[in-house]
């Protein structure tokens, strides 16, 4: 009886459900139809350059504004290479420092520590490109591009791949640019699930004489493997769509005849912010956006991927045990 | 998480507001595109807000662009740095005038050479940014340079990543004059580069050059006069070595025959003194105009920056355009028409 009367005494008011339903339910679908949105005037946009090369523009490495003739295999390559290299200098490098400050930092270092490592997520990308054009660049070039030509001056292959003029811009630098650029965030995700492993499961492991590596990689590592992949996937998303720092270390070359990670290249960012003010109205614009379609393309594959990925480990999951 | 939403939504609103109330004012003119006259533009605007409290809002985007937003009549006149030939002029029924001239110029970094000891002809330059010519001492430099100590090193040429106006008229040079250059690469704001890093922006191209030694990149001249950067001097149509400064290019200007149309494009022009890289930016408007009173205000501002705005080119390190053609310019203003056919007053 007392419960049903207090009940009373709060204000119904019917419509008010209604209304915030209706609105948390428009949020959700105004997201969606801006996504397909998007992707459709991205269609439309890029429809001149659709028509006229169809698939093949993915394939091929030509781009030629005069002649009007444009193809976007050398901007993907660039994203996918300097994503794949930034993620492969970030992920262990994030792991790491996730590792020691979870497992075996003193404690009065944490804190600080951990501020720094997310402060850097907030240095804007413009300035991790000047600092990479300025300062990075020949850093690379004297201390690691010329020892190493010099080294496999001569050798087939290896030569080749670490050619080009000693300038410290290309396909290299940008990716650990972006590797840098990504590790706040990778590292910090990974910290916080780290931390939310339950001190219990890593108590009994220590207990039963585990070491510090087989905690982390038998409790620690399987307990949070979801968040691990998120993070990484939200470092990988990042990477490829970073424009500005892109932009001034890679060197805007649109050439694939040299597979060095030294070459000069181009992405798909780099270039849609270099050409696209200057682009006249016809097939070069409608290439620009065609490449935009394909970097969205290739953020949407990643993330679906990663939800795949992480379906696939919740089954395991349950088999396991 | 909330706040940083609550003030993002602020940030969203108050945007809108301020887009909106500029909008609204009808006094206000707006003008979009090229980059390279854009600080001439924004310190004319200011200069002209102080004289008579019109503003004038310029909004560097890029020529493209500018183009692209005058053809869809969003801004009261659009800006390129590439003149549009006459035809297409008169298919989009719009009309074009210069306003100011500026230079674009090679310029190196090479250990022990001053500005303006090296000397290039466009042959040479053209090869350099083919590829062809590798290294330094190659014979084709080394014969145009007899008394200078060129290093035996490979050279590193730079150019621009981004599509420009300097671009074009650095390409259009090339390929008056290097024919291979013509059929391999051609001209425009931006063109498929054989070889050479891009950096973006005059500042990056600059930042390069600076940074690499042996290398040879092409900016605008208010770049090399602030920075102090080392120019090479070029041989000209005439077929003297000249130093790129207001009087060469004043004399490239002075040698196109601005009477039959304002699409000129000032490279490699005859004249002793004319400095080969040189071009003109350029202003598009409407002939017949919706908003006739916004054409106005637009003409006056050009008419006003004609008047009193060379003082203040000289100090940016552009290059007025000569009187006659001044004149030329404000006599080719009466086809701009309102609706009704009337010429558009502008004094």
């Amino acid at each position: 009886m007392n419960s049903s009367r207090q009940a009373k005494s709060r204000r119904a008011s019917p419509w008010a459900d209604a209304m915030f339903g209706g609105l948390a339910k428009g949020a959700a679908w105004v997201t969606l139809a801006l996504l397909a949105g998007i992707l459709l005037s991205l269609i439309w946009g890029a429809w001149p350059a659709i028509a006229k090369y169809g698939i093949s523009f993915l394939t091929r490495s030509v781009w030629d504004p005069v002649q009007e003739d444009f193809g976007g295999l050398v901007m993907i390559y660039g994203t996918l290479a300097t994503s794949l290299i930034a993620l492969l200098i970030a992920v262990p490098v994030s792991f790491g420092i996730a590792v020691f400050l979870t497992e075996m930092s003193p404690g009065w270092l944490k804190r600080p520590l951990g501020t720094a490592i997310e402060l850097l997520a907030a240095i804007p990308s413009i300035v991790y490109g000047m600092w990479g054009l300025l300062v990075f660049g020949p850093i690379l070039a004297k201390y690691v591009q010329i020892p190493l030509q010099n080294l496999f001056a001569g050798v087939p292959y290896l030569g080749a791949l670490v050619a080009g003029p000693p300038v410290g811009i290309g396909i290299l630098s940008a990716g650990i640019i972006l590797a840098i650029m990504i590790i706040p965030f990778i590292a910090s995700v990974m910290r916080d699930v780290f931390e939310v492993t339950p001190t219990l499961l890593k108590e009994s492991a220590y207990g039963l004489g585990s070491t510090t590596w087989e905690v982390v990689s038998q409790v620690v590592l399987p307990y949070t493997k979801a968040g691990v992949v998120g993070g990484i996937m939200l470092g990988l998303g990042r990477a490829l769509g970073e424009t500005m720092a892109i932009t001034f270390v890679i060197g805007n070359m649109n050439q694939l005849d040299s597979l060095s990670v030294f070459q000069a290249a181009n992405s798909i960012t780099s270039a849609l912010a270099n050409e696209f003010a200057e682009a006249a109205s016809g097939l070069h614009q409608a290439s620009l956006i065609y490449l935009g379609l394909v970097l969205f393309f290739i953020t949407f594959v990643v993330l679906a991927l990663s939800k795949m990925m992480l379906s696939q480990l919740k089954k395991g999951e349950g088999s396991k045990t | 998480m909330n706040t940083s939403f609550n003030r993002a939504v602020l940030g969203v609103l108050t945007v809108t507001a301020i887009a909106f109330a500029s909008a609204s004012s009808a006094q206000d003119v707006t003008g979009a595109g090229a980059s390279f006259p854009a600080p001439l533009y924004s310190k004319w605007a200011s200069d002209y807000n102080k004289a008579t409290g019109v503003k004038i809002n310029y909004q560097s985007v890029g020529s493209g662009a500018g183009i692209r937003q005058i053809d869809a009549k969003t801004v009261d006149f659009g800006a390129s740095d590439m003149p549009l030939k006459d035809d297409e002029l008169a298919k989009k029924g719009q009309l074009q005038f210069p306003t100011v001239i500026g230079g674009v110029v090679p310029v190196v970094n090479i250990q022990g050479i001053a500005p303006g000891q090296l000397k290039l002809t466009g042959q040479v330059l053209g090869d350099i940014f083919l590829g062809k010519i590798a290294k330094w001492s190659d014979p084709a430099i080394k014969a145009l340079n007899p008394s200078l100590a060129l290093p035996d090193a490979a050279i590193t040429p730079v150019r621009r990543a981004d599509g420009s106006g300097t671009t074009f008229i650095f390409t259009n040079y090339l390929s008056k004059v290097n024919p291979e250059w013509q059929t391999k690469v051609g001209e425009g704001t931006a063109v498929n580069w054989p070889v050479g890093a891009g950096g973006k922006g005059n500042e990056g191209v600059a930042a390069f050059v600076g940074r690499l030694p042996n290398s040879i990149g092409y900016v605008e001249y208010a770049y090399v006069k602030q920075n102090k950067m080392v120019y090479a001097q070029m041989k000209n149509k005439s077929g003297n070595f000249v130093s790129p400064d207001d009087t060469a290019f004043k004399a490239a200007a002075a040698g196109a025959d601005w009477a039959k149309s304002f699409y000129q494009i000032l490279t490699e022009q005859t004249g002793k003194d004319a400095w080969p890289m040189t071009g003109a930016t350029f202003i598009l408007m409407h002939k017949v105009q919706d908003k006739p009173a916004q054409a106005a205000a637009s003409l006056k501002f050009f008419s006003w920056a004609y008047k009193n705005g060379d003082q203040t080119s000289d100090d940016m390190d552009y290059v007025p355009m000569p009187v006659a053609v001044k004149a030329a310019i404000e006599k080719s203003w009466s086809e701009i028409k309102d609706a009704a056919g009337k010429p558009v007053a502008f004094k």
